[in-house]
């Protein structure tokens, strides 16, 4: 069996389609788990699970021990071999656990999964992007997690047949609670869709300077805004939806323009994969140019009043 | 409050070069450190002892040069360390079955600290990983740790939102690079870093440590990355017209 769950149903749907083809290679069948939110499981079943299994809870929110449990249990039951975790950091502290309590071996982040020899094999990126590790289990059960957007959802197709089971799982209970859930402050930008990315760095003195940025992004069709680590981290000019990097969102827009940013391998690692990346920076021996296409060595604010006008111009 | 910080020595991933030919990073002579976010795990350690007094242990799995970092953490504050040589085929199993006899092995602990995740990997297993083998409650990602008597509360980073939790002893935390900004240690503390113990177990030492790997590393690719480099530096109204026209001969001001 092949199982897989995520707190995202989005997420969910994605590895659904990877599931259903490890499954299909080895002729076996692929659960999906939903907890606590039974109307997503039809949609499971339409995007490729055989099995749609709807674990009734108490529980209201998330909670890694209770999860790792209830997980423990279908996959003692289930013989499941492999185990697709959605990789957010819920999923993330999820998977250790579960992995910890079912003497198994675990990968985090594959960003690309398949058999080779029989045996499953993933690969991984490492060193902050300077390498990728390609890792092969040798023992049951095996437990993946798989970053968002890495696999698209299959076509959905309300004839494929599977069955809805509901199950009750004593959680149990952790020595933890919930005290409270509270939104974080977040402008509702969504960088990984995003098409075009202009960013910003520490090159900017302060905080108003930023709209430098945000009209060139506005002349270009993306409109969206990114920063660097220290942005939305120390300075806490943008929020956090914003920040790009290893510890912030991975990109990859079609352009990708980064101002007055470094290009320190941490910022690197989360927008490499992008189409065409430009860089302005005012000092022509920063990192960042090596991995651009185009640069522009200058100050920024000489150049990007500029060049927002000429792309207004060009683009009409 | 005893706590025990575990701590990674790492490569430095900015000093890491690609072979030319092969496109493979190459590893070796490459300046080892203690993994960033772990230094913030242990001020956070400081904290919580300069509030309620107890004793701070620092454990790494690692190769023999790895007591001179630990050495390092012993002069920010920590008051031993424990070294554990790391098998040659080691996965996140091994290690973390290393680690959790380690903890058992020094048997007194309220709170356990590590980072979200090492730097060289980026993986955030060890942490839960190790709360599950040792079957103790986890928070990770925290951003904010508040200690009392007999409960601890902290408050969870997930991105859109912040999750509080509250505990009992023993707890096992993963902390941000937010959480706090790690002391640098004084002269003074460096030399009398020196009389503090560092502990050599072996793995035979631990004996109910497991560590037949379930995860085998089959290669570390190179990963190319083609750019073209093209960087403008005259005037900048020449570099703004040159630029924009290759963006536009590139397809992508549509
Ligand atoms: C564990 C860990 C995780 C991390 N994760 C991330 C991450 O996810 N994302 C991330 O971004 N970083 C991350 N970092 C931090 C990273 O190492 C760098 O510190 C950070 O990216 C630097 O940000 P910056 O380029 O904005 O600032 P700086 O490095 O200070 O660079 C500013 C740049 O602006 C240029 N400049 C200054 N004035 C001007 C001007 N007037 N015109 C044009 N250019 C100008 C300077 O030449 C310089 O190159 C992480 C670090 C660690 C240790
Ligand atoms: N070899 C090790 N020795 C001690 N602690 C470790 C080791 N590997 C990982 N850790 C801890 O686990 C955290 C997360 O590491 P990782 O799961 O590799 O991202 C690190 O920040 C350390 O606190």
């Amino acid at each position: 069996m092949v199982l897989v769950y995520s707190d995202e149903k989005k997420l969910t749907l994605e590895l659904l389609h990877k599931a259903h083809d490890l499954a299909k290679e080895q002729q076996k069948k692929t659960i999906a788990v939903c907890i606590g939110h039974e109307a997503d499981a039809q949609d499971f079943l339409a995007h490729g699970a055989d099995v749609a299994v709807v674990v009734q809870t108490p529980l209201k929110e998330f909670k890694a021990e209770e999860y790792a449990t209830i997980l423990h249990h279908l996959i003692k039951e289930h013989s499941n071999e492999t185990v697709l975790i959605g990789s957010n950091k819920n999923g993330k502290e999820l998977a250790g656990r579960l992995a910890a309590q079912l003497q198994a071996g675990c990968i985090m982040d594959c960003t690309n999964v398949y058999l080779k020899d029989k045996k499953l094999t993933t690969e991984r990126m490492v060193y902050s992007g300077n390498a990728i590790a390609v890792e092969q289990f040798s023992s049951h059960p095996q437990i993946i997690t798989i970053p968002p957007k890495v696999f698209d959802p299959l076509p959905k197709n309300e004839h494929h047949k599977g069955e809805v089971v509901k199950k009750t799982i004593d959680a149990g209970q952790s020595a933890s609670k919930i005290l409270k859930v509270q939104e974080m402050k977040t402008e509702g930008i969504n960088v990984e869709d995003a098409e075009i990315i202009v960013s910003c760095g520490r090159g900017f003195k302060k905080k108003e300077d930023i709209t430098l940025v945000s009209q060139l992004a506005d002349v270009l069709k993306g409109r969206t805004v990114g920063c660097s680590r220290p942005i939305a981290a120390d300075l806490k000019w943008l929020s956090e939806d914003h920040w790009i990097g290893l510890s912030g969102h991975k990109v990859k827009p079609k352009l990708y323009v980064a101002c007055g940013i470094s290009g320190q391998i941490q910022h690197i690692a989360g927008m490499r994969d992008s189409g065409v990346i430009v860089a302005i920076n005012k000092d022509p021996e920063a990192l960042i140019f090596k991995s651009a296409d185009y640069g522009i060595v200058g100050d920024l604010y000489q150049v990007l009043p500029k060049l927002t006008n000429a792309i207004k111009d060009k683009m009409g | 409050m005893n706590i025990i910080v575990c701590a990674k020595q790492v490569v430095d991933v900015s000093e890491i070069k690609i072979d030319a030919s092969t496109k493979k990073p190459i590893l070796a002579g490459i300046p080892q450190k203690i993994s960033d976010i772990d230094k913030n795990a242990l001020e956070e350690a400081i904290k919580v002892k300069e509030k309620t007094g107890g004793k701070i242990t620092v454990i790494t799995v690692g190769t023999p040069d790895a007591k001179e970092r630990i050495k390092e953490l012993l002069a920010m504050g920590a008051d031993e360390g424990v070294l554990i040589p790391q098998p040659q085929h080691a996965d996140y199993y091994v290690i973390a079955h290393l680690l959790a006899a380690a903890v058992k092995k020094i048997g007194s602990y309220d709170i356990i600290l590590c980072g979200e995740a090492s730097i060289d990997m980026f993986s955030g297993q060890m942490g839960p990983r190790l709360a599950g083998l040792l079957n103790i409650p986890q928070i990770t990602y925290a951003q904010k740790i508040t200690v009392e008597k007999d409960t601890l509360v902290s408050e969870r980073n997930l991105g859109d939102k912040a999750v509080t939790i509250e505990t009992t002893y023993p707890v096992l935390l993963t902390v941000t690079k937010e959480i706090n900004q790690p002391r640098l240690p004084s002269l003074m503390q460096i030399l009398s870093a020196a009389n503090k113990p560092i502990h050599e177990w072996s793995v035979a030492d631990l004996a109910s440590a497991d560590v037949t790997p379930k995860v085998h590393t089959i290669d570390v690719k190179g990963v190319p990355m083609q750019r073209k480099n093209i960087i403008f530096q005259d005037d900048v109204d020449q570099s703004v017209t040159k630029l924009v026209d290759e963006l536009a001969k590139a397809g992508v001001l549509r």
